[in-house]
């Protein structure tokens, strides 16, 4: 049961949307999406993403900058034209239409005849799993089912691109990671370019193919999920997405593959120069996540005390404080016997690689 | 409180607390409308004789019957005045920012801020011969002769659905602030027109408060005996002011006791028409 539509390609082309009031919105946002992708548009709330998500929708007419779904231009055409699926975030099922009326709604708007339309709704019942509730009410449902509804009422009007609009943000834990699985089986299924509004940093990276880490209206990176979390380009994507220790230092050499750091804790470390060379003497932010930082025998890396170690089941996470008097924290997977380190035990820690300490020009 | 003997269940209340309110309502309006239906059933003003000779008499006159119907029909005239009237402006309200929905409140309240009679003065000096409306109409050249506003059904139904309009506003802003504002993203997302939207989302999800307020503007439109009486003037008679002048001026008790009977029940009949059509809707309790 194939759904045959093919993804089409979505085109975010220089867009920039000022407010009434004149602040801005976002700027100068350029994503290229290739057609049955997923994509996450990954910020802290105000960022911009869900802006831009009404943009794409027709909701919103940007200031400046052009939305294209496969060859066609739709900067001029109103929402209901633009043949574009949403499901929101509270669902926004129709409260007075069963939930069979509320997937064929779309269908008649089209003016497709009842019987058809009764069909396909149950078709795409059968779809989500939900084949039994066609004559229930919206509230009579669980969330979950609520939800499995929106997306089978998105995809009933066969869209050429599917939004969803931070879709499991009102689901709790275990049903939520249920719901990701059948949002991606459903895309796999029908193959629609998709478009992830979330502020979880984790769903974004377990669904998407690509990521869009949004900030203050800027596109701060738009890269694979490992891209993404191995290879920030930006201070803020480090910071943002994961966990990371941010540590202050000032360039000895560099070049455009790696530098030399000297940190402020003591030790010289190489870094990987993310976003551009650095220039010598600079003061630089050397970001290394918590996994990535190991303890070390000899007398490589920096001096630290340990302060505090928890034991969160498969890691232990020690704090350390360094020479410098700033706190670092330490991951280590448990395996075997981990050795317990004594709270003041003075230790030395290295990255693991250069390539996993990431050091970006400071800002003042 | 007399209830919750051995076991306290806090979620239950004594019903005393209602008592004084119902012991006001069985002395002041129970017991007079007992009162009133006791005296419709006698045949002769001096209440000697009992009988239906008065129900009989209204129901076969016509001119009674005329002053029923007229008055009904008022009643929906201003009803539907009211609703297309002020449906747009609870529709807007719930659009527009916190400052125009201040001013919208303060337009939408203001005939309850002042007295029906003044209200009904001042429609009097709009609506008159020299009145504002001949006097500009006049003054432009649209007509020569002043127009016939004043005493007409046209005059009532203006005046009565400016002074009732309140009542149908009130109920519908709250009834549209209910709707989620996605469900209207969300039909236009899936290829609904404004008009698909406004027919299949608002207008049935509106419905609870679209009923209150045609039941509340029709029933104080029917009975609204100061402003039917002003702007009606001697050569209109609505069912308010034949009563009155059965009661109090041909001091004919009984028949003016069956009139407010049947006209209790033509009330309770229309409203019970508008409550069955908003229990078959489905538009009740929200997602």
């Amino acid at each position: 049961m194939a759904e045959t539509q093919g993804g089409r390609s979505l085109v975010v082309d220089a867009v920039t949307h000022r407010y009434p009031s004149g602040a801005l919105a976002v700027e100068n946002i350029n994503l290229d999406i290739k057609g049955g992708e997923i994509i996450a548009l990954l910020g802290p709330s105000g960022c911009g993403k869900t802006t831009l998500l009404r943009i794409i929708a027709g909701f919103i007419a940007q200031t400046q900058g052009r939305i294209i779904i496969g060859d066609d231009i739709v900067d001029a055409l109103p929402p209901n034209k633009r043949a574009v699926g949403i499901v929101f975030q509270n669902y926004a099922l129709f409260p007075h239409l069963s939930i069979s009326e509320n997937v064929a709604y779309g269908l008649a708007a089209r003016g497709i005849d009842k019987a058809t339309r009764q069909r396909e709704a149950q078709r795409l019942l059968e779809l989500v799993q939900l084949p039994a509730m066609a004559e229930r009410l919206p509230r009579q449902l669980s969330g979950g089912q609520q939800q499995r509804v929106a997306l089978a009422r998105a995809l009933a009007i066969k869209p050429s691109i599917l939004l969803l609009d931070e879709p499991f943000a009102a689901l709790d834990k275990n049903l939520r990671l249920d719901m990701q699985i059948e949002v991606k089986r459903l895309q796999r299924v029908s193959g629609i370019t998709t478009l992830i509004v979330t502020h979880d940093q984790e769903e974004a990276l377990s669904m998407a193919d690509r990521v869009a880490v949004l900030s203050h209206g800027k596109l701060e990176q738009f890269g694979s999920p490992s891209d993404v979390y191995d290879r920030p380009e930006t201070l803020f994507v480090n910071t943002f997405v994961g966990s990371t220790n941010r540590m202050p230092g000032v360039v000895v050499t560099a070049d455009r593959t790696a530098a030399k750091v000297r940190l402020d804790a003591g030790a010289e470390i190489i870094a990987r120069p993310a976003g551009g060379t650095l220039s010598e003497g600079g003061r630089v932010t050397v970001c290394i996540r918590p996994e990535h930082l190991q303890f070390v025998g000899d007398e490589t890396g920096f001096a630290g005390v340990v302060g505090m170690s928890l034991p969160l089941g498969a890691t232990v996470v020690h704090e350390v404080t360094t020479a410098d008097g700033s706190g670092v924290k330490v991951s280590q997977a448990r395996i075997g016997e981990t050795r317990a380190l004594e709270n003041g035990a003075a230790v030395r820690l290295a990255p693991l690689a250069p390539s996993l300490a990431n050091a970006f020009p400071a800002t003042l | 409180m007399g209830a919750a003997p051995a076991s306290r269940d806090v979620t239950s209340y004594g019903m005393g607390l209602a008592a004084p309110l119902a012991l006001f309502f069985l002395l002041f309006f129970v017991a007079p409308l007992l009162q009133l239906f006791w005296l419709s059933l006698h045949n002769d003003t001096a209440g000697l004789h009992w009988g239906l000779g008065q129900y009989l008499h209204f129901l076969t006159d016509p001119f009674s019957l005329g002053v029923l119907g007229s008055t009904l029909l008022l009643g929906a005239e201003v009803t539907a005045v009211c609703l297309v009237l002020g449906f747009p402006i609870a529709w807007l309200y719930q659009r527009v920012g916190p400052k125009l929905q201040t001013i919208i409140i303060l337009i939408v309240l203001l005939p309850l801020l002042t007295s029906v009679v003044v209200r009904t003065f001042a429609w009097i000096v709009i609506l008159g011969r020299q009145g504002i409306i001949n006097a500009t109409l006049q003054s432009l050249g649209i007509i020569d002769t002043p127009l016939k506003l004043l005493y007409t059904q046209f005059g009532v139904v203006i005046a009565l659905a400016q002074v009732q309009m309140p009542l149908m506003t009130l109920p519908l802003i709250t009834a549209l602030g209910r709707i989620d504002p996605n469900l209207d993203d969300a039909s236009c997302s899936l290829g609904a027109g404004s008009w698909r939207t406004f027919f299949r989302v608002v207008l049935p999800l509106s419905l609870p408060g679209l009923i209150a307020g045609c039941t509340l503007t029709y029933a104080a439109a029917i009975t609204a005996f100061i402003t039917q009486s002003l702007i009606g003037g001697g050569q209109m008679l609505f069912m308010p002011m034949y009563l009155y002048q059965q009661a109090s001026t041909l001091q004919n008790w009984p028949f003016a006791a069956a009139i407010s009977i049947i006209f209790l029940l033509a009330v309770l009949a229309v409203v019970s028409v508008f409550t069955t059509l908003g229990r078959m809707s489905r538009g009740y309790g929200g997602a």
